[in-house]
């Protein structure tokens, strides 16, 4: 009856959301009294299975294949498949990448299992875990219960745990190697190594002001509105994914969880819903302002001040409101 | 073969299946029903999920380049003819439609089961799916389908040449990362949001989809049942994780009031 974690790395490179994770588990580990495995599945990952072992664990799965050195979900759903058989896990929790995206819905299917994408957090009610998750693009939240038997598959959302509440052990925990098989043949799949697009010019991460702009900005022919409060404001101008998927601003301004992550100490959102995919990229600013038409919309569950109104109309009063004063 | 000509895998013709969602238009004014498992209907007008769209203008571009059939395919209640109908007046060649109301709230796998239901029955070289819906957001429909039929798949895809009887795409990573992934036909593929320029549908288009051959089958006549894995006990509005202050008044009024707060409370300008 124990919690098992799945680790994400890459080349013997942590993935930052792996500790989260192990967070989660630590966390859930303790809630249901039961011990806690953290699996490294990878090629070469010997220095961070006895890094996890540090940790206040139970026991960790190395599961080390030369098939496993690059990435398939061929490779990994049947490693992960063979490793929780053997296991016999109650609770298995990912860290949501894009990875586990493409991955565990897939095992879990392999597994005859449902697997609960993206959850913010989780309990136990008479025995049943009960996971919570955002729906229709964060405006409500749902608390999601699973059909059928053990084990229960989850995946974790970025930042909803803290690596740095990971719990270091009093000793290191046992390393446990266990060995794949594969008779089937190679995955189906062959994939190249990554690459980047022509590198970002733009490092938001360092921008103390962030004005930021969603679909409420409605034209292309509006964007120079906000350039001009970003300039009186002395901060960097950002979108979020629809924006510069129409090409109304460069990619390297997107902010999000396929962009940038950043941490400004002011975040002033400009007709910004406020979907899930744009808000792990920005919820760790320091005040976030949200000025939007929509009482309803998401972001100002997040805001620290709240305008409901057209930006249309604020915009030009606080461009003004900054002259004035120069 | 339902409604359609049986067509040969051979060459660069291709049997393209596009997956489908309806889902309430953005930004509509939710408000969750009696038992708390879904929101209520009434009053809300729907669409196509706008991550499905996507995937649908790939699936049209790659027949217009290879030649073939785009099939569009969605498991929801009845209203979801229309979207059906919508995507047959874009381009798709014909419809297939299991319905039940059930779908409305069914989770990723029961949607999957009945897709992978309908298409095992038909040549299929290529499955494409959205991303993710915009009501539940699962974001595995696409994957779970994969698995059903036993075909490889591949995520979040913004780029993708078909020839030689192979798929090689352009993979969107994290955080401004790509990978060129190579998959055999059939395969499927999840479509990342925005690669491409939707069409709209022209009036001649709407005038040619009342003509189309559209299949409606239920979950029984595909011998399946919508047995769902997971589902929504309670729905609820999400407490705020902040204490939100809200300033109100004229624009002025407001602009000011703002950047005093921001200077002299928040202290961060």
């Amino acid at each position: 009856m124990s919690v098992l974690v799945v680790t994400e790395q890459q080349d013997g490179r942590w993935h930052r959301m792996s500790l989260e994770a192990v967070a989660a588990g630590q966390e859930a580990a303790k809630a249901m009294d039961a011990p806690l495995l953290v699996a490294v599945a990878g090629f070469g990952t010997s220095a961070l299975a006895e890094e996890i072992a540090a940790k206040q664990v139970t026991e960790v799965i190395s599961i080390d294949h030369p098939s496993l050195a690059v990435y398939s979900a061929d490779a990994f759903a049947e490693a992960l498949r063979q490793a929780i058989e053997h296991v016999r896990p109650r609770l298995v929790l990912f860290p949501h990448t894009y990875q586990v995206r493409d991955l565990a819905p897939k095992l879990a299917t392999s597994l005859g299992r449902a697997f609960i994408s993206d959850a913010i957090g989780m309990r136990f009610e008479n025995d049943e875990p009960v996971f919570v998750r955002q729906l229709f693009q964060g405006k409500l939240r749902g608390d999601i219960g699973v059909e059928g038997e053990e084990p229960f598959l989850a995946s974790i959302q970025s930042g909803a745990y803290r690596a740095d509440a990971v719990m270091e052990g009093d000793d290191a925990a046992p390393i446990r190697s266990l060995v794949v098989s594969y008779d089937a043949e190679a995955p189906r799949t062959s994939a190249e190594p990554p690459y980047q697009d022509a590198k970002g010019a733009v490092d938001l991460s360092s921008a103390d002001i962030i004005v930021s702009v969603g679909r409420g900005i409605e034209d292309p022919d509006n964007i120079p509105l906000a350039e001009e409060l970003t300039e009186a404001l002395g901060g960097e101008l950002a979108a979020s994914r629809p924006i510069c998927d129409n090409g109304w601003l460069p990619l390297d301004r997107q902010i999000g969880s396929s962009g940038q992550t950043v941490t400004p100490k002011l975040y002033l959102a400009l007709g910004i819903s406020g979907a899930i995919q744009h808000v792990v990229g920005m919820k760790g600013a320091d005040k976030i302002v949200a000025i939007n038409k929509d009482p309803g919309a998401p972001i100002f569950e997040i805001a620290d001040y709240g305008i409901v109104a057209d930006l249309f109309d604020i915009v030009p009063a606080l461009i003004d409101a900054l002259e004035e004063e120069d | 073969m339902i409604g359609g000509r049986p067509a040969p895998s051979s060459g660069t013709y291709m049997n393209i299946f596009v997956c489908v969602k309806q889902v309430m238009a953005r930004d509509s004014l939710l408000r969750v029903n009696e038992s708390s498992t879904w929101t209520l209907d009434d009053g809300l007008s729907f669409e196509m999920n706008e991550p499905d769209s996507f995937a649908l203008e790939e699936g049209l571009r790659l027949k217009e380049r290879h030649g073939g059939e785009v099939v569009v395919v969605t498991a929801g209640p009845a209203r979801s003819a229309s979207t059906i109908r919508e995507a047959l007046a874009k381009g798709a060649d014909r419809g297939i439609h299991i319905e039940d109301e059930r779908y409305a709230e069914a989770d990723a796998y029961a949607t999957a089961l009945a897709l992978a239901a309908a298409i095992d029955q038909e040549e299929h070289d290529l499955i494409l799916t959205g991303l993710q819906s915009d009501d539940a957001g699962f974001g595995q429909t696409g994957v779970i389908l994969a698995e059903l039929l036993g075909l490889p798949h591949a995520t979040i895809i913004m780029e993708i040449d078909a020839s030689n009887g192979k798929l090689r795409c352009k993979r969107e990573l994290e955080a401004g990362w790509f990978q060129t992934i190579t998959l055999p036909q059939p395969g499927l593929l999840t479509i990342q949001s925005g690669i491409n320029k939707v069409r709209y549908a022209t009036l001649m288009g709407i005038k040619r989809a009342r003509r189309k051959p559209f299949q409606r089958y239920s979950p029984a006549d595909l011998g399946i049942d919508v047995a769902v894995r997971q589902r929504v006990l309670r729905l609820y509005s999400p407490k705020q994780s902040k204490q939100t202050e809200y300033l109100a008044g004229t624009s002025d009024q407001v602009a000011r009031e703002l950047l005093s707060k921001l200077r002299f409370e928040a202290r961060v300008l």
